[in-house]
């Protein structure tokens, strides 16, 4: 089986591919997100932003990437 | 003729600072920072408010960049006290959701816990909210929890441990005014700690009647926001807001069905 080139993942509610091999960190670099304005979701789970370098973006993951916005 | 005007400096020295959950604020206003024309707006009417804490939402990135939504853009965090809200939730589950993903930005620990349970009104699901609110204070969140104007739901959510309760004036964005405040004032009595109203203020004599009822503070958004001026308007509630709370602080005075002259009935000629 040859390694993939682009994985599948739910972004904010939409289908998206990137290239495979990406961090949380790097996901984010490619989304020319700062880190510190935006909280992520992986699969449900808030991860803490020292372990964005740390954890892979595989196929079928679920991503939530928030932030705050005006409200009352 | 001296000119006897009260600055509002002046005005806080008479007034003293309040605490919700530990926290030291001089301003007992609180303002929202949704539905304003834009963010330059937005700012100037939060600054002419004179309000520390102010609210805030949690929503998806838009991650096609059409609109600069991003609240940080423009207020600047150690210029106000940022406080999230779970507007929007409709169950206890999403509201926790919301609330953690708030804290994860990493500012405080307070969130603003709203459940609704009907679209028509917005009133809130109490019973979902006092299991959010409870969760989230095991969680060591400091919870400020709206409301509806019920004492026993009040004293609920005090006793699983918010550091503030919000009772609503009237519905969200009604502008309606304080249509109980009776039982703002009961809810008052009873909670040790501070009884925050949030919702339904539509101008600046709302605002000043919701503080003559004793509470610690006001919370509102659209009254600023969809004024047609609105830095006038959170001029106004800022003062309004003052001048409640002092009237509040200096007792009014009896109130009489029959007219009573202020000036001496004595000495009057032949």
């Amino acid at each position: 089986m040859t390694p993939e080139t682009s994985i599948d993942i739910q972004l904010n509610g939409k289908r998206q591919s990137f290239g495979a091999g990406h961090t949380v960190t790097t996901l984010l670099e490619a989304l020319e997100l700062h880190p510190g304005m935006v909280v992520v979701e992986l699969n449900r789970e808030i991860l803490d932003r020292e372990n964005y370098d740390a954890i892979k973006v595989v196929q079928d993951d679920m991503i939530e990437l928030v932030h705050f916005v005006g409200g009352g | 003729m001296t000119n006897t005007d009260t600055s509002m400096d002046d005005a806080r020295a008479l007034d003293g600072p309040f605490y919700i959950g530990g926290t030291k604020f001089l301003s007992r206003l609180i303002v929202g920072t949704g539905k304003y024309e834009s963010n330059q707006i937005m700012v100037d009417a939060i600054r002419a408010s004179g309000a520390e804490m102010v609210t805030v939402a949690v929503r998806r990135v838009d991650l096609d960049r059409s609109k600069d939504e991003a609240i940080l853009h423009h207020l600047d965090p150690h210029e106000f006290f940022l406080l999230a809200n779970t507007a929007g939730c409709y169950t206890a589950d999403d509201a926790v959701r919301y609330a953690r993903l708030a804290r994860a930005a990493g500012f405080n620990e307070f969130v603003k816990l709203e459940v609704i349970g009907d679209e028509r009104t917005l009133l809130p699901d109490v019973q979902a909210t006092l299991e959010a609110a409870k969760t989230l204070a095991d969680e060591g969140f400091k919870v400020m929890a709206y409301t509806n104007d019920d004492l026993i739901t009040a004293l609920r959510l005090e006793d699983v441990g918010c550091v503030a309760v919000m009772p609503l004036a009237s519905p969200i964005g009604s502008g309606l005014g304080v249509v109980n405040p009776y039982f703002i004032r009961e809810i008052k009595s009873r909670l040790k700690v501070p009884v925050i109203v949030d919702a339904g203020v539509g101008t600046a004599s709302d605002a000043c009647v919701t503080m003559e009822q004793g509470v610690d503070g006001v919370l509102m958004n659209t009254a600023l926001a969809s004024a047609d001026d609105p830095v006038r308007m959170s001029h106004a509630m800022k003062h309004a807001v003052v001048a409640g709370r002092l009237a509040y602080l200096a007792g009014r005075m009896p109130s009489s069905e029959i007219a009573v002259p202020s000036s001496p009935i004595e000495g009057m000629l032949d």
